[in-house]
C-alpha cells in the first residue's frame, strides 16, 4: 500500500500524453479558411467588432482571407493586437466576437469562426511574413514594464513601435506570462506562446530580464527613478484558499500550481491522482481537469458550489470538459477534506440550492463525499498588493486603481491586465497594453520632448 | 403535369431541353448519355469541312465569385476536331436509336455556296432533323472568316442562310452572335435568307483572366493566351435582352427562337420561355456538373407550369415580352419604397453603407435600446432596390408600390423640353 495518496506521473505513454496535448482546435487549411471567409457577410460597423475588447477590425481582416491578402489581413489583427495568435486560441470567442455574428440570427449557432481565421491570418504571417511593423526612430525614452504577460508584452511592443527603449521584468525565467505558465497545454500547443514571444520581440528594442521579483529585486519607485515611465502588468499572484479542514494534506494543491507544472516540465514526469476533484467553475477549473483526465487520472470530478448558469467557464469550455470524460457537479459546497489514516482520500461536500433570498444556501446535514487521491483548488486568484506596500499607489476592490488613462495614482506609472479592473481576459489584457503603450507615448509627445 | 413536348420548326422533342452545340455533344458516347439522362435534344458539336481542326491544349477558363465556382466560363476551343464522317455514322446511329428526340447539327464551312452545297446532303443523309449554322463562334474560326465574321455581317448571314434553305429540306437554324451592336440586323437578315429559326447567344469575346505569375490571358497556352468565348449563368442577362428585343420585334415576332446563354435552372429555363424561347439550350450547366441536371430542370419546370396553369410550353413562351417595353413607356408616376421587416433584420448594416456612400441616404443608422437599428426613410427612398439586393435575408427588404395616380411617360413629362403636348 502507497505511504500518501495515489499520486503519480507516467500513467500514460509518451504517445499517448503527444497525442493528448497536441492542438485541440487544429488549423483551417487554407482552402477551409476561404470557404469560411466568403461566408463572412462583410458587415458595416460590425458588431463583432464592438465585442472584441482589441477591437479588431475582423470583417476586413476576413475579407482579406477571401481575397488571398494574407499579409494584409494579418497586418490588421496584429495592429490592434499584436497577440493575436494566441487570442485566436484562448479567446472564449463564443462570449465575445463569435456571439455577436450576425450569422447567429440567421442561421442558429453558425457564427463565423473568426478565431480559427484570425488563427490562420496570424500562423501565415509567423510562418511566411515575421515582424510585420518597423520602429519609429528612437526617441531615447526608456521605459520599464513589469510582467511579461499578454499586457507587458503588448504594450512593450506598441512602445517599440514609437521608438522607446523596453525593459520587461517577470518573476519567471520565461516571458509569456499566463499564456507560458496557466494556460492549458493544448491550447497553445507545440511551444506556441515561446513562439509568439520570439516573433512580438523582434521588433527590436526590447530587452526581457527574467527572474526579477517586484519588491524583492526592485520596487516601483526604483524603477520610477530609472525609467522615464513604468508599466505594471503583474497579474494576480494570489490563490485563494477553500478555508476548510484538512488543507493541508498531501494530494491538495492550488489548480494553477498544477497547470504551470504541466506546462514547464516533461509530462512525463508530472505526477496526477488516479481520482482527481476539482474545486471551482472557472477557466481554471476546467483547464485543469481536462489535464488531469488528459495525464490519466481516471475519475476526474468538477466540483462548483453553484449552478451552470453561474459557473464563469463559458458553456463551451463546460462541454469540452464533459466530452473529455470530466464528471461537472453542481450546486456542492466543499466542506472538509476525508483522511484516512492520515491520508487524503475525499472530500466532502454540502448539497446547496437557491435560497429564498436568490443567494445560495448549503445543508451541512446533507452531504456526500466524492472520492480524492487529488484535490485541485480553483476557487479563484487575487491581486497580490504586498509589493506595492510603501508606494503612492492606489488599491481600489482588490485591484490597482488606473484612470481612464492606464495612468496609476502614481504619476509616470500605468498598470493593466488582469492585476487591474475589468475582465480577466488574455485579449482584454492586450488592449490595456497596447493603450498604456499609447498614453504613454501621448505623454512623451505632450511633454514636447 | 404540365406537357413539355415541343414542336420547333418541325423538330419534335419530348421537352424543350436541349444540349447547345459545344464540347458536350462532341461525339455519339457523350449524346447517348445525354438522352438516357433525359435531355430533349442536342444540337452537335459544329462540323466542317475535313482535315478537321486541330485544338490547342489549355482550353477553358473559369470566372469563380466569392467560392462559388464557374459563374461563367470562356472556351478557346474550334469546332470539332474530328473527321467528318465519323460525326455523320455517329449522328446518323443515335438518330436511328434515339427517333424521338431532336438531333440537330451545327454546321461551319467556308463561305462559299460550294462548300455548303457539299455538306448539306451529307448531314441530310444522317436522318438529322435540322441544320443549326454556327454563325457565332467569336474565337479562331472567324479568323478564319468563319463564325462570328459570317455572324456580324447581315449581308453574309443572309447569303448562307439562303444558300442552306435553297440546298436543303431541313429547317434552317441561324445562331446569332451577341458580338454586335444591334441584334435586330442579323435576325432580320436570316429571316430574309429564309431561316426558319434563330438560336442565341452564342459565346461573347471575352478575356477571362490573366494569370498574374506568368502575366498572360488565361487560359494560358505555353504563355499566351488569346481572347475566348464567354458562357455560363453571367451571360444570361445579356440572352434576356437580346431574345427579348428579337420576341418584341414586329418584323421579326413569327420567328421561333432557342434561347441560349446561361441556363442552369427550370428557372432559367422558365425566364427565356417568357422572353420568347420556346425551346432551350445548354451547355456550362451540364459541364459543370453533368447530365444529370436535365432531371431537375424538367421537374422544376413541369410543377411550376402546373402551380401557374401553364399547361404547354406554347402558354408560356413569350409571356413577358409585351411587358417588356422601351425606357420611354415605362410610368413615371409609379413609386415604390424599401421596406425593413424588423424582426428579419440580422443588423448587419449593408443596407445602410449601400445606401449611404453609393445611393440617396435613405437608410438610417441608430441605436434602438442599444440594439443596432435600420430604417427607411421614406421620403429620401428613390425605389432603387439597390439594399434589397445587398440584404443577406431573404424577404427581409422588401419593395412597397405605392398607389399609382395614372399614367405619365417621360415623352409626356414636364421636365422633358421635347416633351409630347397634346395636339401637337
Amino acid at each position: 500500500m502507497p505511504q500518501g495518496p495515489d499520486i503519480a506521473p507516467g500513467r500514460l505513454t509518451d504517445v499517448e500524453l503527444a497525442l493528448n496535448f497536441s492542438d485541440a482546435h487544429p488549423p483551417l487549411t487554407h482552402a477551409q479558411a476561404v470557404v469560411e471567409a466568403d461566408r463572412c457577410f462583410y458587415c458595416y460597423d460590425a458588431p463583432c467588432i464592438e465585442a472584441c475588447p482589441t477591437g479588431i477590425d475582423i470583417p476586413r481582416f476576413i475579407r482579406a482571407i477571401a481575397t488571398d491578402n494574407m499579409a494584409g489581413s494579418a497586418r490588421i489583427i496584429l495592429e490592434s493586437n499584436i497577440l493575436g495568435g494566441s487570442c485566436a486560441r484562448v479567446c472564449p470567442t463564443e462570449i465575445l466576437c463569435e456571439q455577436k455574428c450576425v450569422h447567429n440570427t440567421r442561421e442558429e449557432g453558425q457564427p463565423i469562426r473568426i478565431g480559427l481565421l484570425q488563427r490562420h491570418a496570424t500562423d501565415w504571417q509567423m510562418d511566411h511574413g515575421g515582424q510585420p511593423f518597423t520602429r519609429a526612430a528612437p526617441t531615447g525614452q526608456r521605459i520599464a514594464v513589469v510582467g511579461a504577460g499578454p499586457a507587458g508584452l503588448a504594450c512593450a511592443h506598441r512602445l517599440a513601435m514609437h521608438g522607446h527603449d523596453v525593459v520587461i521584468h517577470d518573476r519567471h525565467a520565461l516571458a509569456g506570462g499566463l499564456n507560458e505558465y496557466g494556460v492549458a497545454a493544448y491550447k497553445l500547443a507545440d511551444d506556441f506562446a515561446q513562439r509568439e514571444v520570439d516573433f512580438l520581440l523582434s521588433i527590436g528594442g526590447i530587452t526581457f530580464e527574467g527572474g526579477k521579483v517586484l519588491g524583492r529585486d526592485m520596487t516601483v519607485a526604483s524603477l520610477r527613478r530609472e525609467y522615464d515611465a513604468v508599466f505594471l502588468a503583474v497579474g494576480l499572484a494570489g490563490v485563494r484558499s477553500l478555508g476548510i479542514e484538512g488543507e493541508d494534506l498531501d494530494g491538495v494543491m492550488n489548480a494553477v500550481d498544477f497547470i504551470e507544472g504541466l506546462r514547464s516540465a516533461n509530462r512525463q514526469t508530472v505526477p496526477v491522482g488516479r481520482r482527481v476533484v476539482v474545486i471551482g467553475g472557472g477557466n481554471t477549473a476546467v483547464d485543469a481537469s481536462v489535464q488531469a483526465r488528459r495525464l490519466g487520472a481516471e475519475d476526474v470530478t468538477l466540483v462548483y458550489r453553484r449552478g451552470a448558469e453561474n459557473m464563469s467557464a463559458t458553456p463551451v469550455e463546460r462541454e469540452w470538459a464533459q466530452t473529455n470524460g470530466v464528471t461537472v457537479r453542481l450546486w456542492a459546497a466543499p466542506v472538509r477534506l476525508v483522511a484516512r489514516d492520515g491520508v487524503l482520500d475525499g472530500i466532502e461536500f454540502a448539497r446547496g440550492r437557491i435560497g429564498p433570498d436568490g443567494r445560495p444556501v448549503y445543508d451541512p446535514d446533507d452531504t456526500f463525499v466524492v472520492a480524492a487521491d487529488m484535490v485541485l483548488k480553483a476557487v479563484g486568484q487575487t491581486f497580490m498588493p504586498d509589493p506595492l506596500n510603501g508606494e503612492s499607489i492606489a488599491i481600489s476592490g482588490g485591484r490597482i486603481m488606473v484612470d481612464a488613462t492606464g495612468q496609476t495614482t502614481m504619476q509616470g506609472v500605468y498598470a493593466g491586465g488582469d492585476c487591474t479592473p475589468g475582465e480577466d481576459l488574455t485579449v482584454a489584457a492586450v488592449r490595456d497594453g497596447r493603450d498604456a503603450a499609447e498614453a504613454i507615448h501621448a505623454a512623451y509627445m505632450a511633454a514636447g520632448r | 403535369m404540365a406537357d413539355l413536348r415541343t414542336n420547333f420548326v418541325g423538330i419534335r422533342s419530348p421537352n424543350p431541353f436541349w444540349l447547345a452545340s459545344a464540347p458536350p455533344t462532341d461525339k455519339e458516347y457523350n449524346v447517348r448519355r445525354a438522352f438516357e439522362a433525359g435531355w430533349g435534344g442536342v444540337v452537335w458539336k459544329t462540323l466542317g469541312e475535313d482535315p478537321p481542326v486541330v485544338n490547342v491544349s489549355s482550353r477553358y477558363g473559369s470566372l469563380d465569385y466569392n467560392g462559388t465556382r464557374m459563374i461563367g466560363l470562356n472556351n478557346i476551343e474550334l469546332i470539332s476536331d474530328r473527321p467528318l464522317a465519323t460525326n455523320i455514322a455517329e449522328i446518323k446511329s443515335v438518330k436511328r436509336d434515339y427517333p424521338d428526340r431532336a438531333v440537330v447539327v451545327s454546321l461551319m464551312v467556308p463561305c462559299v455556296e460550294e462548300s455548303w452545297k457539299a455538306i448539306l446532303p451529307i448531314v441530310e443523309e444522317t436522318g438529322a432533323d435540322g441544320i443549326e449554322l454556327n454563325f457565332g463562334c467569336p474565337h479562331g474560326m472567324s479568323e478564319r472568316n468563319m463564325g462570328a465574321a459570317v455572324g456580324q455581317v447581315p449581308e453574309y448571314v443572309e447569303m448562307v442562310t439562303r444558300w442552306c434553305k435553297q440546298n436543303t429540306r431541313m429547317p434552317v437554324i441561324v445562331k446569332l452572335t451577341p458580338n454586335i451592336t444591334n441584334i435586330l440586323m442579323p435576325a432580320r437578315a436570316a429571316l430574309r435568307g429564309g431561316a426558319d429559326a434563330v438560336s442565341l447567344i452564342n459565346t461573347v469575346q471575352s478575356v477571362i483572366g490573366v494569370d498574374l505569375d506568368l502575366m498572360a490571358p488565361m487560359p494560358v497556352v505555353d504563355g499566351q493566351g488569346t481572347h475566348g468565348g464567354y458562357c455560363g449563368p453571367a451571360v444570361k442577362p445579356i440572352a434576356l435582352r437580346m431574345i427579348g428585343d428579337i420576341a418584341r420585334d414586329p418584323e421579326l415576332a413569327r420567328l421561333p427562337i432557342s434561347g441560349i446563354g446561361g441556363i442552369g435552372s427550370w428557372r432559367d429555363a422558365a425566364e427565356f420561355l417568357a422572353m420568347g424561347a420556346t425551346t432551350l439550350q445548354v451547355c456550362t450547366a451540364a459541364m459543370h456538373y453533368g447530365f444529370r441536371i436535365v432531371e431537375d430542370m424538367t421537374d422544376g419546370l413541369s410543377a411550376w407550369m402546373d402551380q401557374k396553369g401553364y399547361a404547354t410550353i406554347a402558354d408560356v413562351t413569350g409571356r413577358a415580352v409585351e411587358r417588356f417595353v422601351p425606357w420611354n413607356r415605362l410610368n413615371m408616376k409609379f413609386k415604390t419604397i424599401a421596406k425593413i421587416d424588423q424582426d428579419a433584420c440580422i443588423k448587419c448594416g449593408l443596407c445602410h453603407i449601400a445606401c449611404e456612400d453609393t445611393s440617396h441616404q435613405a437608410i438610417a443608422r441608430s441605436k434602438v435600446d442599444g440594439e443596432r437599428h435600420y430604417e427607411v426613410i421614406d421620403e429620401e427612398c428613390v425605389g432603387c432596390n439597390l439594399c434589397a439586393h445587398v440584404c443577406p435575408v431573404d424577404e427581409c427588404i422588401t419593395m412597397q408600390p405605392q398607389p399609382v395616380d395614372g399614367v405619365l411617360t417621360w415623352p409626356e413629362h414636364p421636365s422633358n423640353p421635347a416633351r409630347v403636348t397634346v395636339g401637337s
